[in-house]
C-alpha cells in the first residue's frame, strides 16, 4: 500500500484537514492518528475537515468523520465539516446519516468563525 | 441488449475502483448527478459489505432498458457466510454501530430496486437497480 | 437461410455495393430536401456505408432476427443515427427514411441475383422487407425516446425558472414556491436552491411557501429533507408562509419539523434571518 497522507495544516489554535482522494481502510486510519497526535501536539482548539472535493460520502467516510470528531472532542478541540455538496448533502439525508457532533459550515472561512466563538451547548 | 462488466472485489482498493466504474458508467447512460450520487453510495456500500463481511467476491454492472427507460443493474455476489437475520440486517444500523445494518439499510434506501439473496454458509447476492 | 446469403452476397460484392450505395443515397437525398444541409455529403457517405457494413457482417451471423447479439452492433448504430437525428430536428419520417430508401436498391439488385427464379426472388424479398422493416422500427423507438428526453429536459428547466431562487440581501437567498407542490416539482426545486446555496456561499435559505394551498405528506416530507440538507451542508433555514391550515395537515400527519424555525410571512422571515445574519456582522 502507498504511504500516501493525507497533509493537516496548521492555522494558529485550528487544524485544516482537506480530503482529496478516495479513501480507504488504512489511509482513514493513518488520518485519525495524525490528527489526534497533532492537536495533542499543538494544544489544538478547533479541527476543520474540508470535504468539498469528495463527490461520495458513504457511511464508511461518514463514521470515520464522526469518530474523528469524537476523539477531538476528547482531546479538547471541536470539529467543523465544510464544503460539503449539494448531491452529497441530498444522498445523505436520504441515506438517513447523522453525523452527531459535528457542526457543519458552508466554507473554510465560516468553519473558522463558527470555531472562533464561544461553544453553545452542544458542540 | 445488455452489456455486462464484471470486477473483483476483494480488497479496499478494489472498493474504491468499483465506485469509480459505477461513476463512469451512470454518467455514460445519462442518470442525472443526484442519482449518480445515490447508486455510487449505495455500490460503495454494497462494495464494501463484500469485501469486509463476505469475504471478497465480485461486482457486475450491467446496462437495462425496460421500454424506453435506461438504467443501471448492479450485482454484488460473494460466497461468504450468508446472512442469517435478514430483517435485522436491513434495519437501519448506524448509531448501533458497525455492521451490516447501515450498508443494506441505506442501499436500499437509496435506490430503485434491490434484491437480496443469501444462505447461510454459501453466499449473498445484492442486487439493486436505478433508472434514469 | 437462403435469404440471408442472399443479402449478404450483395453487399459483400464491392460492385452491387457501390450500386447500393449510389442507389440509396440518392433516394436519401431526394426524401428530405428540408434537411439538405443539416447532414453534410461526407458524413451521408460515411453513415450509409458504415450501415451496410455492419449489415454485413451480422447477416454472417446468420439469422435475421435483429433482436439477437450479432446485430447488437447494428443496433448501437441505428439507435446512434437516431439520437443525433432527433437532437437536431429532424421528424420521425426522415429519420426512418435511413433504412426504408434501402429498400428499392436492395430489391433492385436481389432482382439482378434472382433471375428468373421467381421463388427465390420472393423469398428473399419478403425476407429483406421484414429485416428492414423491423430495423426501422427500431430506428422510430430510438428517435422517440431521445424526443421524449429532450422534452422531460425541456421541462425540467421550466419547472427551475418557474421556481427561481431570489437573493433577497447578501447571504439570504428566498425560494417562493407557488401552486401545488408535486414530488417531481419538489425535487427539482430543492436541487436547485441547494445548488444555489453552494454556488453563492449565502448561509441563509428562506422557504415561503404562502402561495401552496395544501401539503401532503410527500411534500412536507420533501421540504423536510431540504431543511435538513440545507443544514448538513451548513446552512441554515426559515420556512415562511406556513397557513393555520397547513400548520394543521403537519401536525395531523405527524410530521415532525425537528426545530425547523416557521415565520407566518416573508417579512418576519426576512427580519429574522436580517437579525441572525447581522449579529455575525456585528462582531
Amino acid at each position: 500500500m502507498s504511504t500516501q497522507k493525507i497533509p493537516i495544516l496548521r492555522m494558529g489554535q485550528l487544524l485544516l484537514v482537506s480530503i482529496q482522494v478516495d479513501m480507504h481502510d488504512q489511509l482513514a486510519m493513518q488520518l485519525q492518528d495524525d490528527v489526534t497526535t497533532a492537536i495533542q501536539k499543538h494544544g489544538s482548539r478547533g479541527l476543520l475537515i474540508d470535504i468539498s472535493a469528495l463527490d461520495i460520502v458513504d457511511s464508511f467516510i461518514g463514521r470515520m468523520i464522526a469518530d474523528t470528531a469524537g476523539m477531538a472532542r476528547i482531546l479538547g478541540a471541536r470539529t467543523v465539516l465544510v464544503g460539503m455538496q449539494p448531491a452529497v448533502a441530498i444522498t445523505l439525508v436520504e441515506l438517513g446519516l447523522s453525523l452527531p457532533g459535528v457542526s457543519t459550515a458552508l466554507t473554510v472561512e465560516r468553519g473558522m468563525e463558527l470555531l472562533q466563538r464561544p461553544a453553545r451547548g452542544h458542540g | 441488449m445488455d452489456k455486462a462488466n464484471e470486477v473483483p472485489l476483494l480488497s479496499e482498493q478494489d472498493i474504491v475502483l468499483a465506485r469509480q466504474l459505477v461513476r463512469k458508467k451512470a454518467q455514460e447512460t445519462g442518470l442525472s448527478l443526484i442519482d449518480q450520487t445515490k447508486l455510487v453510495t449505495a455500490a460503495s456500500e454494497l462494495a464494501r459489505n463484500t469485501v469486509v463481511y463476505g469475504g471478497g467476491g465480485t461486482m457486475n454492472i450491467a446496462e437495462v432498458a425496460r421500454g424506453i427507460r435506461r438504467g443501471l443493474r448492479l450485482s454484488f455476489r460473494d460466497q461468504g457466510p450468508g446472512i442469517p437475520d435478514v430483517e435485522l440486517a436491513l434495519k437501519d444500523g448506524w448509531t448501533s454501530g458497525t455492521g451490516l445494518g447501515m450498508g443494506l439499510s441505506g442501499a436500499k434506501r437509496l435506490v430503485h430496486e434491490f434484491e437480496l439473496a443469501t444462505k447461510v454458509g454459501e453466499g449473498t447476492c445484492v442486487t439493486i437497480a436505478h433508472w434514469k | 437461410m437462403a435469404a440471408t446469403e442472399s443479402i449478404h452476397g450483395v453487399i459483400a460484392d464491392e460492385a452491387r455495393l457501390k450500386s447500393v450505395l449510389d442507389s440509396w443515397r440518392r433516394n436519401l437525398a431526394l426524401a428530405s430536401q428540408s434537411a439538405a444541409g443539416r447532414i453534410s455529403e461526407e458524413e451521408l457517405e460515411r453513415q450509409t456505408r458504415e450501415f451496410l457494413d455492419l449489415l454485413g457482417t451480422a447477416l454472417r451471423g446468420g439469422s435475421l432476427d435483429i433482436a439477437g447479439p450479432a446485430w447488437a452492433q447494428v443496433r448501437d448504430f441505428m439507435e446512434k443515427i437516431s439520437e443525433s437525428r432527433a437532437l437536431q430536428g429532424f421528424s420521425s419520417a426522415d429519420t426512418a427514411a435511413f433504412v426504408f430508401s434501402l429498400k428499392q436498391p436492395l430489391f433492385e439488385q436481389l432482382g439482378l441475383d434472382a433471375g428468373n427464379d421467381a421463388k427465390r426472388l420472393a423469398d428473399n424479398v419478403w425476407a429483406a422487407t421484414l429485416l428492414l422493416d423491423s430495423l426501422g422500427l427500431h430506428t422510430v423507438k430510438a428517435f422517440q425516446r431521445t424526443r421524449e428526453d429532450v422534452i422531460r429536459r425541456q421541462q425540467e428547466e421550466l419547472l427551475e425558472l418557474s421556481t427561481p431562487v431570489v437573493k433577497l440581501w447578501e447571504g439570504i437567498l428566498a425560494l417562493p414556491m407557488v401552486g401545488t407542490l408535486d414530488s417531481a416539482r419538489t425535487q427539482v426545486v430543492m436541487e436547485s436552491l441547494l445548488n444555489k446555496i453552494a454556488e453563492t456561499g449565502a448561509g441563509m435559505a428562506i422557504l415561503d411557501i404562502t402561495g401552496v394551498p395544501t401539503v401532503d405528506t410527500l411534500v412536507a416530507q420533501h421540504l423536510l429533507k431540504t431543511v435538513t440538507a440545507l443544514r448538513l451542508m451548513g446552512a441554515e433555514c426559515i420556512i415562511s408562509g406556513v397557513r393555520p391550515q397547513i400548520a394543521q395537515t403537519i401536525v395531523h400527519l405527524g410530521v415532525d419539523l425537528q426545530g425547523v424555525t416557521t415565520r407566518a410571512n416573508l417579512a418576519d422571515a426576512l427580519a429574522l434571518a436580517l437579525q441572525q445574519t447581522g449579529a455575525k456582522l456585528a462582531n
